[in-house]
């Protein structure tokens, strides 16, 4: 299928569809960025209540809700994305008016993502040293201002490296969206690529998708590094 | 005035319980600052935790400047503990925050005026000797300058006691002595009551008035240093002052008994004693270990003699017509 990649054809086919890249760059940047948020205002609490919830954890819940909680986690977390994306449907007919189109898509990429950054959350907050809560708590912190003034601004460079990993699944799962409509670079590299036969123009999409990767990547770890203070 | 009474800790283990405290009773008075002495695993560090709640005890009282801490509520306990201060081994400084910051940090959960409270942290980072240090990262600070910070953060809420749970165990000796040294000083210039938890005999004759030998859950001795570390009476104050385990396994129990005897103030050391049983009473003995010790000012000489069996009784009469010299005899099988 690549053997006449560059054909004269394949060239103009591509040269016709570019003035329609920067508004396909555009609209996944924007569904991405805009999910990735989403996912962590529901995600970061969510990984917080994980660790402070435990028996012995800041902020004791009771047993059944912990259960729950992971239970839920867990199941949306094992059902493969396009088959999500078709169960929300409703949720996003409910949520925003309609189920199809590129903001339509930020739904199931939201319910996707935020069980995940729950998780990633939660091992973040993990790594931090149990004794630094302990000393807070030997001061007189109160359980609110321990997750607050300690646990998240103490593992904000190990927050940054996994929103990025979170960012960079959610770009890669906003690309299958095209499947339900969304835009994107997804939508062409589908289109073009799968229903008409213009490999050409997938390839460039696919390469556009990982610059962008690259670029999300990149700025992530940069912010990581620079937000540590234990590096200097 | 800190009072533990009858407090008992058991730890469920999973296989079994645990007692890692058992009926512990101390008084700990304003201004003392207070050692306890134990080995590992002996409880140390689940008492010094009990003192502040850390570790809630299976039963007993702690009483804190007269306010009974076990029985309180949450709230009532954050606010309590900002008059019982806490270090730690390991600093447990807020890796992310400046010094200054983390100077602030309990003034900020307390509800401090920001201004107020870094006034106040300029103040104290003057205090432990390291007014540059406002705005580097504790990373970027020495094992001992990171204490000294930590010291800073547990001085800020004006506590009036500071509880230090190992806290020289991970520093050098010539830093411990400096840390030790400040915390003597903190002692004498704010009168704030120090609670010293440490399995280091070297701290406790630095720095503490009293001690408490902690052995196994129990407290097995206390009082004045001096007096402890001079003549211990329970075997496990002997293990620890006289850790000369080995030293009682170099001499033959089968012809000669061991005695040790422990010399008090410098004029009784200058007494030849060894060579008056010689001379006098034709009895030689054996040198198995000697030490000399400064505790509290005064000079405390701890000798261990090997004496032929025959003479033995011969021996211990003379020796106890000496005065200020006490004698008593070593079991082979105490380490």
């Amino acid at each position: 299928m690549y053997s006449n990649l560059f054909s004269e054809k394949s060239v103009q086919d591509l040269i016709s569809i570019l003035p329609s890249l920067p508004t396909a760059l555009w609209e996944t940047f924007y569904v991405t960025v805009l999910s990735t948020a989403l996912s962590l205002v529901i995600g970061l609490p969510l990984g917080v209540l994980l660790v402070t919830g435990e028996k012995d954890g800041v902020l004791p819940l009771p047993g059944w809700l912990m259960h729950l909680l992971n239970i839920i986690i867990n199941l949306l977390r094992s059902i493969p994305f396009l088959i999500l994306m078709i169960m929300v449907l409703p949720l996003s007919r409910a949520l925003i008016g309609t189920a199809v189109g590129t903001t339509a898509t930020i739904v199931p990429l939201v319910a996707a993502a935020f069980p995940f950054v729950a998780r990633l959350v939660e091992s973040s907050l993990r790594e931090l040293d149990g004794n630094i809560i302990e000393a807070a708590q030997s001061m007189g912190a109160s359980p609110l201002q321990i997750i607050c003034k300690v646990m998240i601004p103490e593992s904000v460079p190990s927050l940054i490296q996994n929103v990025t990993i979170a960012l960079t699944t959610i770009l890669s799962y906003s690309a299958m969206s095209g499947i339900i409509g969304g835009g994107g670079l997804g939508k062409i590299a589908i289109d073009y690529g799968y229903y008409r036969y213009k490999y050409l123009i997938m390839v460039v999409a696919v390469i556009i998708l990982i610059l962008l990767v690259q670029f999300f990547q990149s700025l992530g770890t940069y912010l990581a590094k620079k937000s540590d203070k234990r590096l200097k | 005035m800190i009072e533990l009474k009858n407090v008992s800790k058991t730890f469920d283990s999973g296989t079994g319980e645990v007692d890692a405290l058992k009926n512990v009773t101390l008084t700990i008075n304003d201004g003392d600052i207070y050692g306890i002495i134990g080995m590992s695993g002996a409880g140390k560090s689940t008492l010094v935790r009990c003192i502040n709640l850390l570790e809630k005890p299976s039963s007993g009282e702690i009483i804190v400047n007269g306010e009974r801490l076990d029985t309180m509520s949450p709230a009532q306990l954050r606010a309590a503990r900002r008059n019982i201060t806490m270090i730690f081994q390991h600093f447990n400084l807020l890796m992310q925050r400046t010094c200054l910051k983390n100077i602030c940090f309990p003034m900020e959960l307390a509800g401090v005026k920001k201004a107020d409270a870094e006034k106040r942290a300029r103040e104290l980072l003057e205090l432990v000797g390291l007014p540059d240090k406002a705005n580097a990262y504790p990373a970027q600070l020495s094992g001992g300058q990171q204490q000294r910070i930590a010291i800073a953060r547990a001085l800020a809420t004006a506590p009036k006691v500071l509880l230090c749970d190992e806290a020289t165990s991970a520093l050098d000796p010539k830093t411990t002595r400096q840390i030790l040294e400040l915390i003597k000083d903190i002692n004498q210039k704010l009168g704030i009551t120090v609670v010293i938890i440490t399995h280091q005999m070297s701290v406790v004759k630095e720095v503490c008035n009293h001690v408490a030998i902690l052995d196994d859950g129990e407290v097995a001795e206390e009082g004045l240093v001096a007096a402890v570390f001079a003549a211990p009476k329970s075997p496990a104050g002997r293990r620890l002052v006289f850790p000369g385990g080995v030293d009682e396994m170099v001499s033959d129990p089968k012809t000669e008994r061991r005695v040790r005897l422990i010399f008090r103030d410098s004029q009784t050391t200058a007494i030849p004693l060894v060579a008056r049983l010689a001379s006098e009473e034709n009895i030689f003995c054996n040198i198995i270990s000697a030490s000399t010790q400064k505790l509290s000012e005064e000079v405390y000489g701890s000798l261990l003699i090997g004496i032929p069996s025959a003479h033995f009784d011969r021996a211990l009469k003379f020796i106890s017509s000496v005065a200020n010299v006490t004698a008593e005899e070593v079991d082979g099988n105490v380490q």
